[in-house]
């Protein structure tokens, strides 16, 4: 019956509210009495349980019902959030997003968890009434009964039936949608009619008002579709109008006298209405103030919704659109050639004296920025989505692990590319579970050692410059800089008697295979984490720095670009060629003439304001030909916390560059981490100045080492 | 061209769904995906009937339905929520401020068109 897209539309969209509907539970856990919350909840179960049922999940849509029905009462205040209905909602997710089909390795569903999360649901609303019960104080608004549309099929085909209708309608009926002469023609279609039309409270024209409906309707109806059929007509009508159905005796059109008989049961029906009319519209007045109070309540409601996502639309991005990353990586790409061939159509422009070739070349070139920085920010995305799966990987293994742990987040709006972020996603999760296994105590120790029983794990990202830092702390029980000494020498990493500094030791974290771990855990402790983690972290030319004070904690800082699209780079000239420095890690330029060269003996160092800094000449080390400049500069950059500088001929100035990588065939290049086309049309090289300084302190380390 | 009906739901499967049976069936057909939205789309156009659900965030489906009630050209249109069984409050809720009628989630295809049959003539 639904076609298959419907469906997997459905799964998609289930999908979305059912990792959303995790979140928002953790929040709640927070938050017990938010009422935003709970709503987001409700309408999130309200949505699957509606939508399932539709698309042929019959066994969700009956097992989110009662889970649904525990949120409807915490939603009237009648039940308070516990962590027991939080604990038994989290499980009916993950249930549900089995049941999705998701988790292949769940599946076939366990059909007992099932039974027991609804037996559990199902304990908690009885609990409830039975505690109405006793307080008989409490009243329960009992819906009303409304029938509900039924087939109208059920019938005697036998048995023709007769019956008076009286159908006296609500002068503003037309305000309800509703239209009776189509209510009439339904009346028709069941069977032979005959309909008495009451005209006389129409009044005069000058007073009439036309919006209103004036007329109302005896009827005759002769049938064998059974009364409920006639209900079924005035179904939307509810108790509004004023409306009688009564069975009469068998009337027979064909006949006059009959019509006659059923004339008289008609004016009778009729006298009765006159009495009863007065009940529904006092009713009505009821209904009618019940609303404006309402009504009022939910302006402030709504009013207060909208604030709150207003405030939370940044972080949230409420309204948004799903592409595939193929046709993002497409755009970014065509944007990032159009950019390379504008700054080309620049400088030709420049050379030209036609003002208006020149006056429409920058508006172009102001279009094509902006169409570059909306292209590129289309493919942040703020890094909460991917702190918020941490809660629960904190609860879970806290829990698994005994612990007891709290996790904070801060700057959750902070952006970061799409790719940037999917790729942090195993390096944080691998810090944070060694933060939980290794870092936090037990609540016991904790204690022991005067902290409060709960430990912090505090996850917090910021933007500075070109990039964004994360902060993974937690005052867990340190590092032992001495363990890890010596382990180090242990491994013949440091050797013995080192004085190796702090940052040094530490760094011995990311050694391949070094752990510290009494035994291996199922969480960490083999060893195999902190390398990765480095490695994955520089994959994406970010850096990792450890710092951690002993029973105090330890924060482990990443500093990531925040594109991996684009870099701002500083252009240099070597011979003939143009080279980028990554502008992210450059301190200062300095100049250096031959003769401070010679004063130093050619040695590669400088002396800036007292301090020597050792320098790399590229032009030595890439082995350019040519005249060598009198006058060279020397970038300084700062590469992992030590001051390393690049000879250079000459600092043309800051690029913003799209990269490019270099292809297979140059992948084994040392010290060049792509290219990129300049104004031009020439391409310039990127220098990996992390490359470049490892392997000059890996050759002078062995040059001394043949010295010694 | 057929009636035009505009269908408001939060979720976009069930809009697919109502959107789909509906055009199907010859309608012209509308989406929006809340009340606010639905506002937006209703003013200025010539509807014929709105398809609404009732819990939505910006503006719920009682909201948006007391909101057309009022706007001088559509307020006669009919309105048909869509409901859940445990919803028999909000239905009565949804009826006074100015529903025409109601589905009950989940539905068949064909019973919203025949509700829709019933309503639109």
């Amino acid at each position: 019956m639904i076609p298959d897209v419907h469906q997997k539309a459905f799964i998609e969209e289930a999908t979305e509210l059912l990792s959303d509907l995790e979140q928002t539970l953790l929040d709640l856990e927070e938050n017990r009495d938010d009422k935003d919350l709970i709503g987001k909840v409700f309408r999130a179960l309200h949505t699957i349980k509606g939508s399932s049922g539709m698309f042929g999940f019959d066994e969700m849509a009956h097992f989110t019902h009662d889970i649904e029905n525990v949120y409807d009462l915490i939603r009237n205040g009648e039940l308070p959030v516990t962590k027991e209905i939080i604990d038994l909602t989290l499980a009916a997710r993950d249930q549900l997003y089995i049941m999705l089909g998701h988790d292949k390795s769940n599946f076939p569903l366990d059909g007992k968890k099932t039974e027991e999360i609804l037996n559990e649901s199902k304990k908690i609303i009885a609990e409830y009434h039975k505690s109405v019960d006793r307080n008989k104080n409490t009243t329960i608004n009992e819906p009303k009964h409304i029938p509900e549309l039924k087939d109208a099929s059920g019938s005697d085909l036998k048995s023709l039936k007769s019956y008076n209708i009286h159908f006296k309608p609500l002068q503003n009926i037309f305000l309800g949608g509703t239209n009776p002469v189509l209510l009439l023609n339904e009346l028709r279609d069941l069977g032979e009619t005959k309909f008495i039309t009451h005209i006389e409270n129409i009044p005069d024209l000058s007073e009439m008002n036309p919006e209103l409906c004036y007329l109302y309707w005896d009827i005759v109806l002769t049938t064998d579709k059974g009364i409920d059929a006639i209900n079924d007509v005035f179904i939307f009508l509810g108790d509004d109008s004023d409306l009688k159905i009564n069975e009469c005796e068998r009337t027979d059109f064909v006949t006059n006298g009959t019509n006659l008989a059923g004339n008289e049961e008609i004016k009778q029906g009729n006298a009765d209405s006159g009495c009863s009319g007065v009940e529904p519209a006092s009713n009505h007045e009821n209904v009618k103030s019940h609303l404006e109070n309402k009504l009022d309540k939910n302006k402030s409601d709504s009013k207060k919704i909208k604030d709150n996502q207003d405030a939370h639309h940044e972080m949230d991005g409420a309204t948004s659109l799903r592409v595939s990353t193929e046709k993002l990586d497409e755009l970014v790409n065509l944007v990032s050639e159009l950019v390379t061939i504008q700054a080309r159509l620049v400088q030709i422009a420049s050379q030209s004296d036609n003002s208006a070739i020149i006056a429409i070349t920058e508006e172009v070139e102001r279009i094509t920025w902006e169409l570059r920085d909306s292209a590129l920010n289309i493919r942040m995305l703020p890094i909460g989505t991917t702190f918020s799966k941490f809660k629960r990987l904190v609860r879970d293994l806290s829990n698994e692990l005994g612990k007891e742990v709290e996790l904070t987040t801060e700057g959750a709006e902070t952006e970061l590319d799409k790719t940037v972020l999917e790729k942090l996603n195993d390096p944080l999760i691998h810090i944070i579970r060694n933060s939980i296994d290794h870092g936090i105590e037990n609540p016991d120790e904790r204690v022991k050692g005067n902290k409060t029983r709960m430990g912090t794990i505090k996850l917090s990202a910021s933007q500075s410059g070109g990039n964004v830092l994360i902060k993974i702390s937690d005052d867990g029980a340190g590092i032992d800089k001495e363990q890890i000494k010596a382990k180090a020498i242990a491994s013949k990493l440091l050797p013995e008697n080192s004085d190796a500094s702090d940052a040094d030791i530490f760094s011995m974290i990311f050694a391949p295979g070094f752990s510290t771990a009494k035994k291996v855990t199922s969480v960490s402790g083999r060893g195999v984490g902190m390398d990765v983690v480095k490695r994955s972290i520089e994959s994406l030319r970010g850096s990792v720095e450890i710092e951690s004070t002993l029973k105090k904690g330890t924060t482990i800082s990443l500093k990531l670009p925040l594109t991996l699209a684009i870099i701002d780079g500083l252009l240099v000239k070597i011979g003939e060629e143009t080279y980028v420095i990554p502008l992210s890690s450059v301190e200062e330029c300095i100049e250096l003439v031959q003769s401070d060269i010679e004063k130093v003996n050619g040695r590669h160092i400088v002396n800036i304001r007292g301090e020597i800094v050792p320098y790399i000449d590229i032009r030595e080390r890439f082995g350019i030909i040519g005249i060598v400049p009198e006058i060279r500069q020397v970038v300084i950059a700062d590469i992992n916390g030590t001051r390393i500088g690049f000879m250079v001929d000459k600092v043309i100035g800051q690029h913003q560059t799209v990269l490019k990588t270099l292809g297979k065939a140059y992948k084994n290049v040392d010290g060049v981490s792509g290219a990129t086309i300049l104004g031009d049309g020439s391409v310039a090289l990127i220098l990996d100045i992390t490359k470049l300084a490892d392997k000059e302190t890996y050759e002078e380390s062995l040059t001394v080492g043949q010295l010694v | 061209m057929g009636k035009i009906i505009l269908t408001v739901d939060d979720s976009s499967s069930i809009r697919q769904v109502v959107s789909f049976t509906l055009k199907e069936a010859g309608y012209t057909v509308l989406e929006a995906c809340d009340g606010q939205d639905a506002l937006h789309k209703i003013s200025g156009s010539s509807l014929h009937m709105v398809v609404t659900d009732l819990n939505m965030p910006n503006l719920d489906g009682i909201g948006l339905i007391k909101k057309v009630r009022m706007d001088p050209v559509h307020k006669f249109i009919p309105i048909i929520m869509l409901t859940t069984e445990s919803q028999n409050e909000k239905k009565m809720e949804g009826k006074a401020a100015g529903a025409t009628g109601w589905i009950v989630k989940p539905f068949k295809p064909e019973q919203l068109l025949a509700v829709v049959k019933k309503v639109l003539g």
